[in-house]
């Protein structure tokens, strides 16, 4: 584990792990048999692994989620899908590069690929915004999806925003409608879409590209109406509450699948899915075929109904009640 | 100048008003001038001060009864209720924040929805009302904007929706959310009918119900002043660090760039929208 974004909880991991590496080091330069020594660390990593990873509350699961090491949509990519194409533009304005889209095979089958793009360095991040699209990306995205459809391509969107950014310029050229307008139109689109959330599902801005046959998610991302952060402001006024507001709002995976707003929780390795890349994309790759394979059968009108009604259910009310005690141990009063 | 002598005459009939013998109910102070004003004669008015023209938010029934013919609107869905899937407590718990905006305002939920007549056109009519909790969209409000667009489809009726709302509510989480893809997952349905939709916005319509059916009506209508769009001003001065434009996603900025049809005074919205039912509606002429 490198040095870079170690999160608080992470570091007595990190701390053993370090261990073993000098040992290593130690063996390799002056030739002493520490083999016994290093797998015993290598097993009391493993198991604080375990310890620390299968009990993270949802505040912890949103640090794991925005880990700087944590796999973005063109990881996945690189190790998901061959012969990738990148496409850019909105046709109408400029390239937004908060979204990434292309076209490429995921096991010799032509999809099409939208997903939000964090950038891992300043320089990245300048350019990819974050993530955080302007309207000109949610347009981008569906002007790529149309082409997808006409061809009758299978479509796969990534989700990882902290939501679509909140400027003047955003505004001027009408975030609301660009959002509310890919949500309409991906309800019309005659081909298979599946939506993995990966990241960050900010809420308005990973919607726009988030209607889908099916919705999958990484055990550790999480999917949101309202950041923690911006919750806890209006709640208390103090932004500093978001471990709270986070447990509140229900937004961990497991939580999102018992309200059936998800339909599969990917298991990413143990130490998250920073910690290994490509057994993370290992998984998602297997969730995505084994969805894919069915949608693949259906017509074009069958994939339109079957999106729409998935959305249909969506939400309780008194006439479709749910029963809120799978939460109740976690309240405080 | 003009300012000064507003204010004077403002003080002046302050002290007039509230006479013994006038419940004081019948009376109301405007929040921009100061004026007081007769509820009845503001009520004519449609709401709007008479002296400075601000403009008091309308429940729904006030906007119903502007909008529909007289005595028409048949209400749908008006026994559906928000519950609390998430077990959400602030400083309140949800169920009981739910339980004394019901008291207060008498509505179950921030829409009300029904089938009513305009101008002779049987019409689906959705209604938002701000004072239940912002406007803010649940579960019970995708519901009920849901089943009416399915109303309409099932009698080929155009839909009109008056929207005001802060947005998502937070306190149904990610399900309200999903409500924006629920709406306009049926919108789409409707369209496909080719009937009509008309999207009217009242001050303000913001962040989700902007963000899904508020913005996609076939056209966009808004009262002069709404605030309109997707991040709060709030949030996005305090992202940028610098001051708004003067008249930041209002209305008037909002057609200006290209997003909002028409701007419709509420004293000529519903002449203006039967106009259009009759554009549309009859195109062969009456
Ligand atoms: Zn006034």
């Amino acid at each position: 584990m490198a040095e870079f974004g170690v999160l608080d909880f992470e570091r007595p991991i990190y701390e053993v792990e370090q261990k073993v590496a000098e040992l290593k080091k130690m063996m390799e330069e002056e030739g002493l048999d520490l083999s016994q020594k290093i797998e015993e660390l290598e097993n009391r990593a493993d198991e604080l692994r375990r310890e620390i990873f299968s009990n993270l509350d949802p505040w912890q699961r949103v640090q794991v989620a925005r880990h700087p090491r944590r796999p973005y949509t063109y990881d996945f990519v690189k190790l998901m899908i061959t012969d990738f194409v990148e496409v850019h533009g909105d046709r109408l304005f400029a390239d937004d590069k908060a979204i990434l889209a292309g076209f490429g095979r995921l096991d010799g089958q032509t999809v099409c690929v939208v997903g939000h793009q964090k950038g891992r360095t300043t320089k990245e991040n300048l350019m990819r915004n974050f993530g955080s699209p302007h309207p000109e990306g949610f347009r981008k995205a569906l002007r790529i999806m149309r082409i997808a459809d006409k061809f009758n391509i299978p479509i796969l969107t990534f989700l990882d925003s902290a939501g679509a950014y909140p400027g003047i310029e955003a505004e001027e050229r009408g975030q609301a409608e660009a959002i509310a307008k890919n949500i309409k139109e991906m309800h019309n689109l005659g081909v298979p879409i599946i939506i993995n959330v990966i990241g960050e599902g900010g809420s308005g801005g990973a919607l726009g590209i988030g209607v889908g046959n099916v919705v999958l998610i990484l055990s550790n991302a999480y999917y949101s109406v309202i950041s923690p952060e911006g919750c806890a402001a209006i709640l208390w006024r103090d932004r500093a509450e978001a471990p709270e507001s986070s447990r509140i709002l229900r937004i961990t995976a497991r939580d999102l699948l018992k309200l059936g707003v998800v339909d599969e929780v990917v298991q990413e390795p143990l130490g998250g899915a920073h910690t290994d890349y490509e057994a993370s994309a290992k998984a998602l790759k297997e969730a995505i075929l084994g969805h894919l394979k069915p949608l693949m059968k259906m017509g074009r009108r069958k994939l339109i109904e079957h999106r729409r009604e998935h959305f249909r259910k969506m939400g309780y009310t008194s006439e479709n009640p749910f029963d809120n005690s799978v939460f109740v141990d976690t309240r405080t009063v | 100048m003009a300012e000064k002598k507003s204010r004077k005459s403002s003080s002046q009939k302050a002290q007039q008003s509230p006479k013994k013998g006038f419940p004081a109910d019948l009376w109301l102070k405007c929040p921009k001038c100061g004026e007081t004003l007769f509820k009845k004669e503001l009520g004519r008015n449609f709401g709007i001060c008479e002296h400075c023209n601000y403009r008091f938010k309308l429940s729904s029934n006030e906007r119903i009864e502007m909008l529909a013919d007289e005595a028409t609107f048949k209400e749908i869905d008006a026994d559906l209720t928000p519950v609390d899937p998430l077990a959400f407590v602030d400083r309140l718990k949800y169920t009981d924040r739910l339980k004394q905006v019901q008291e207060k305002t008498g509505l179950t939920e921030a829409i009300r929805t029904g089938i009513a007549r305009m101008g002779g056109h049987d019409v689906a009519l959705g209604v938002m009302d701000f004072q239940f909790i912002g406007g803010s969209m649940g579960s019970v409000v995708g519901e009920k904007v849901t089943r009416l667009f399915e109303t309409a489809m099932e009698k080929k009726l155009p839909v009109l929706i008056v929207s005001t709302s802060g947005g998502a509510r937070m306190q149904e989480g990610i399900l309200s959310l999903m409500q924006m893809a629920k709406t306009n997952a049926v919108i789409a349905a409707h369209d496909e009918m080719g009937l009509l939709f008309l999207s009217i916005c009242m001050d303000p319509t913001m962040a989700g119900v902007m963000a899904s059916y508020a913005s996609i009506g076939d056209l966009n209508i808004a009262e002069p002043g709404a605030l309109m769009g997707f991040a709060g001003p709030r949030v996005i001065k305090e992202t940028i660090r610098q001051e708004l434009p003067e008249g930041f996603q209002r209305t008037e900025f909002m057609l200006e760039r290209g997003f909002v049809d028409l701007i419709c005074e509420r004293a000529e919205l519903r002449e203006k929208l039967i106009l259009l039912l009759d554009l549309f509606l009859k195109p062969k002429g009456k």
